[in-house]
């Protein structure tokens, strides 16, 4: 039987009605595994044996009983390797379990490995990982994004039936996208990051990966709440995030930026996107024209606050309590400098000397503060767009996915995030869901953001449209 | 702002990490493109916003009670250590 095809929601029922075991769950994911991930690579590390123990133990009366969950493997299992796709930590095994864990293992849901990323979450394709490049299912020529392309790739691929990421300007809804996959970024703060390897703290957020809104709902459900491990985790309530599911768009104001329809966006992309908004339009929600004026900052105010944090956070790694110690070092000072040139990959060395850059003595002003307000100047435009529509509603990536090896240049890389990038800056949640293909069969994403923890509007409306189409149905063709 | 200003050499000492010479001369040039491509910030009016900007939205003082827990144990803190010994970490000798 064909259970790793299935969302969620679909084997829920299944293994609760026992019409199949979690143990057969699990046997026909490995064996998707099996067949698709030597091209795919989406997989750091497959638990095989772990998955099949968990699934003899699992409780199906638990809200994620029995379902196999892919873990980007930049959050810390407890008894596990976790080594952010980065030479640094080849060997770490992480001696607690994040709280996103302890939550997923309270709620029955079984682990079955870990997934390929961009080294420490820095890049936008999933070729900076130091282990291997992962593809994108829907053409192998093509990167998944990034990221969390390892999480994308396995969901779209049907390697695992959902799978959690960390978004830090666009790492889960980007390759979400180019994969054909539904991918959250919650407003920051609603999920805790205790246990999730830092990039940039005021940046980062733990999210899920589905194969539809409804699932995303669901793991959201399981993951969401304060965090006393945590300080910047919000006391918020925790509402259930299927309330507004099977309810219309009638009604709802949706924004549309002019700035995020920008010349040199891929047409095909621009043209689904339209469409979408003729369908929420044609449904009865209110079209309203916003602007977000300094949207075209966002990506400078990123990459100045994100590598400052990164160049703090990654101080870290210094060969001396974790992973690996360089054996040429003969003072503290040569260990230090030749581990962190050893471990590091480039985009990590080239993050972390700009974020010491913008930080040190002479620049702070110049660029650190600077952009710290341009940040407030990001925010405020949000605030002031959600005071005249409820949701706004943009693509998720200019482009579809490009060909492994197009980018090489870093500035241009950085561009792919162009639309997702001042979501994290303003804190604001928002989520990718497929609204169309290309001439080249490769997924198209439609992003919609909403104000801080208005994830149930959100997920209405995008359980709205999916429901009304059938991107999601659409699945990538394997040789097998 | 001048991104001219960037030493790599100079900066990746500060960040305490050792670079090949193909290294630096990559990242001057791909970090001074960059630095150019940010310095457009400067051009944006941001005297509206306070020096110190605090965002009101976010609560003060998000603190757990004061209570004292168990912490994560030592051999457990130290099972990643590349070298350790009497439950510690150990490094090369820092004084002459």
């Amino acid at each position: 039987m064909s259970l790793h095809t299935l969302t969620i929601k679909q084997l829920r029922a299944k293994l609760s009605a026992r019409e199949v075991s979690p143990k057969e769950a699990v046997q026909s994911v490995l064996k998707s595994i099996e067949s698709r991930d030597s091209k795919i690579k989406g997989y750091l590390r497959v638990n095989a044996e772990d998955a099949l123990n968990q699934a003899e133990k699992a409780d199906v009366t638990k809200p994620l009983g029995g379902v196999p969950i892919a873990i980007k493997d930049n959050i810390n299992v407890k008894g596990e390797r976790c080594t952010c796709a980065s030479k640094i930590l080849e060997h770490y095994v992480a001696p607690y379990d994040a709280t996103v864990i302890q939550k997923l293992k309270a709620a029955g849901a079984i682990l079955l490995g870990r997934t390929n990323m961009d080294e420490f979450a820095m890049g936008s394709s999933t070729e900076n990982s130091a282990y291997q490049e992962t593809r994108n299912p829907w053409n192998t020529e093509y990167i998944p994004g990034g990221s969390s392309g390892g999480s994308a790739a396995v969901v779209a691929a049907d390697e695992a039936i959902a799978a959690l990421g960390s978004d830090t300007g666009g790492s889960i809804r980007q390759p979400a996208a180019l994969c054909g996959c539904v991918g959250m970024k919650p407003t920051y703060g609603r999920v805790s990051r205790y246990g999730l390897v830092a990039f940039a703290s005021s940046l980062d957020q733990i999210g899920p990966f589905s194969k539809t809104v409804e699932d995303n709902a669901l793991l959201l459900n399981v993951i969401a709440g304060q965090d006393p491990m945590e300080n910047t985790s919000r006391p918020v309530a925790v509402p259930d995030f299927t309330a507004g599911l099977g309810k219309p768009v009638k009604g709802l104001k949706i924004g549309i930026p002019t700035e995020y329809f920008i010349d040199g966006m891929d047409k095909e992309v621009e043209a689904s996107v339209r469409k979408s908004i003729d369908w929420f339009e044609s449904q009865g929600a209110e079209i309203v024209k916003i602007s977000l004026p300094h949207t075209r900052a966002a990506i400078a105010v990123y990459y100045i606050i994100a590598t400052a944090e990164a160049s703090a956070n990654l101080a870290r790694f210094d060969g001396v309590r974790y992973g690996l110690r360089s054996p040429e070092g003969s003072d503290p000072l040569s260990v230090y400098r030749k581990t962190r040139a050893l471990g590091f990959g480039s985009e990590v060395k080239r993050r972390i000397i700009l974020g010491t850059y913008v930080l040190s003595s002479g620049y702070y002003d110049a660029y650190y503060n600077r952009a710290q307000k341009v940040r407030q100047l990001l925010r405020r435009d949000f605030t002031e767009a959600f005071k005249k529509c409820d949701l706004i509603l943009t693509p998720t990536s200019p482009t579809p996915a490009f060909k492994a090896g197009e980018k090489s240049d870093p500035l241009q890389m950085y561009l792919a995030d162009i639309f997702t990038i001042a979501v994290n800056l303003a804190e604001v949640c928002g989520i990718s869901l497929p609204c169309g293909f290309s001439g080249k069969n490769l997924p198209i994403g439609l992003q919609l953001i909403g104000p801080h923890f208005e994830e149930v509007k959100l997920l209405q409306a995008a359980h709205a449209y999916e429901q009304a189409h059938d991107w999601f149905k659409r699945r990538p063709k394997f040789q097998e | 702002m001048k991104s001219q200003t960037l030493n790599v050499a100079y900066v990746a000492g500060l960040a305490r990490m050792e670079l090949t010479k193909e290294e630096e001369a990559l990242f001057q040039t791909q970090l001074g493109n960059i630095l150019e491509y940010v310095e457009q910030l400067q051009q944006i009016d941001a005297s509206s916003v306070p020096d110190t900007p605090v965002d009101p939205n976010l609560p003060t003082n998000v603190l757990r009670s004061d209570e004292v827990k168990p912490s994560l144990p030592v051999a457990d803190a130290l099972q990643n250590a590349p070298k350790k010994a009497n439950n510690l970490f150990v490094m090369p000798k820092i004084v002459e």
